[in-house]
């Protein structure tokens, strides 16, 4: 799982009001290459929850990633948007769990698949 | 040709996943007929929903990556063996797909509203007694209740939701699913709709229908309103005619 994904989940626990972001546990990580697209990554910038990529990169032990959402001059920068893309596509977690940060339900990531099923009285 | 499409032989397979049928068949026929589009369309995001042996999305990924870079895939099933079978797919043609357990899109509709820009959908479709739908295992892949709509009448607000402003949906029909009741029930959330591949195999009769927002302002920025060289551009009016058409030929043939 991209954290570009982690980045489009939300906990849907019946009374979550947010659900978001879900907290990472990691077991396992990956790094998996993706061609670079620069045209992509300017694209996805403004869909992407800054502070959530950033603490998600950092649970996973990236930390290169700017604390504060940089202004859209960054998207200019080769340097950043290597870091970027590296943050949001490559690293993949393999093994661990998502974290409902309102009620602590565990979403089971299995071989880089995460579980986001209910239980039917979550619902 | 073949290699812009999954390749059965490398397509994964378990005993509780449906593999690639007629149906998956039409319906990547019907991408293929309309790679063209997809590529002038240039999506960023292309989704499948219940995605089972991972062959209609190994194929639109293979259709549409090999030429452009930046198209990013997500796959649901709720089936955990579908996903499995999915990734094994996907490695072996080597493409990737980011894959989500999910109930079509649980989890995911809130924050991705709004960005996809294309879902290809084939839905559980099969009309069953409705205690069928929903159970645990294959019989998730095809049954569909009451006139096969039970599933399929989740989906489509679900698309609707996750569609970005100029998103566009394929989704395979039976025509007893009515489609022709459907087109006019998305032609009220903005959808215009065209017949992509219609096609008679001894069991069903399978449709496969793109629908896309009609919206004249954009119409400019990705050819939605123009028409393919092969197929004939389809206007509301015109669907509900072809699809009496169509179950006038289904009477004319109950044989079957």
């Amino acid at each position: 799982m991209k954290l570009l994904t982690h980045n489009m989940l939300t906990s849907t626990v019946k009374g979550v009001v947010n659900g978001f972001p879900l907290r990472i546990e990691v077991e396992k990580t990956l790094e998996k290459q993706v061609d670079f697209s620069a045209d992509f990554l300017r694209n996805l910038f403004y869909k992407v929850d800054w502070k959530a990529l950033v603490e998600a990169a950092q649970t996973m032990g990236y930390a290169e990633l700017p604390e504060e959402a940089p202004d859209s001059t960054v998207l200019e920068s080769e340097d950043f948007l290597k870091k970027f893309h590296y943050a949001l596509l490559e690293l993949h977690l393999e093994e661990g769990n998502l974290v409902c940060p309102e009620t602590g339900r565990k979403f089971p990531v299995t071989k880089g698949i995460p579980n986001m099923l209910l239980h039917e009285d979550e619902v | 040709m073949s290699s812009k499409i999954a390749r059965i032989d490398l397509v994964s397979s378990h005993p509780e996943v449906y593999e690639p049928c007629d149906d998956s068949f039409a319906l990547v026929d019907a991408l293929l007929s309309d790679r063209t589009n997809l590529l002038d369309f240039h999506p960023r995001l292309c989704m499948e929903v219940g995605c089972g042996s991972g062959y209609v999305i190994t194929s639109l990924a293979l259709m549409l990556g090999q030429e452009t870079t930046g198209v990013h895939y997500i796959a649901t099933d709720i089936n955990p063996h579908a996903l499995q079978v999915t990734s094994e797919t996907l490695k072996a043609h080597g493409v990737h797909a980011e894959l989500i357990q999910a109930d079509i899109a649980s989890g995911l509709e809130k924050r991705m509203a709004g960005l996809v820009d294309v879902i290809v959908v084939n839905p559980p479709y099969v009309p069953t007694p409705e205690d069928e739908v929903g159970q645990e295992g294959i019989a998730s892949t095809w049954a569909g209740g009451e006139n096969g709509r039970r599933v399929i009448d989740r989906i489509l607000p679900v698309a609707d939701r996750l569609l970005s402003h100029k998103g566009w949906l394929y989704m395979l029909f039976l025509t007893s699913n009515n489609p022709s009741e459907i087109c006019l029930q998305m032609k009220d959330k903005g959808f215009s709709a065209r017949i992509i591949v219609q096609r008679a195999t001894e069991e069903e009769n399978l449709l496969v229908i793109k629908f896309w927002r009609d919206s004249p302002v954009q119409a400019d920025t990705n050819g939605m309103v123009t028409t393919t060289k092969t197929e004939p551009f389809m206007a509301m009016g015109s669907l509900g005619s072809l699809f009496s058409r169509l179950s006038f030929w289904r009477s004319d043939n109950s044989s079957c």
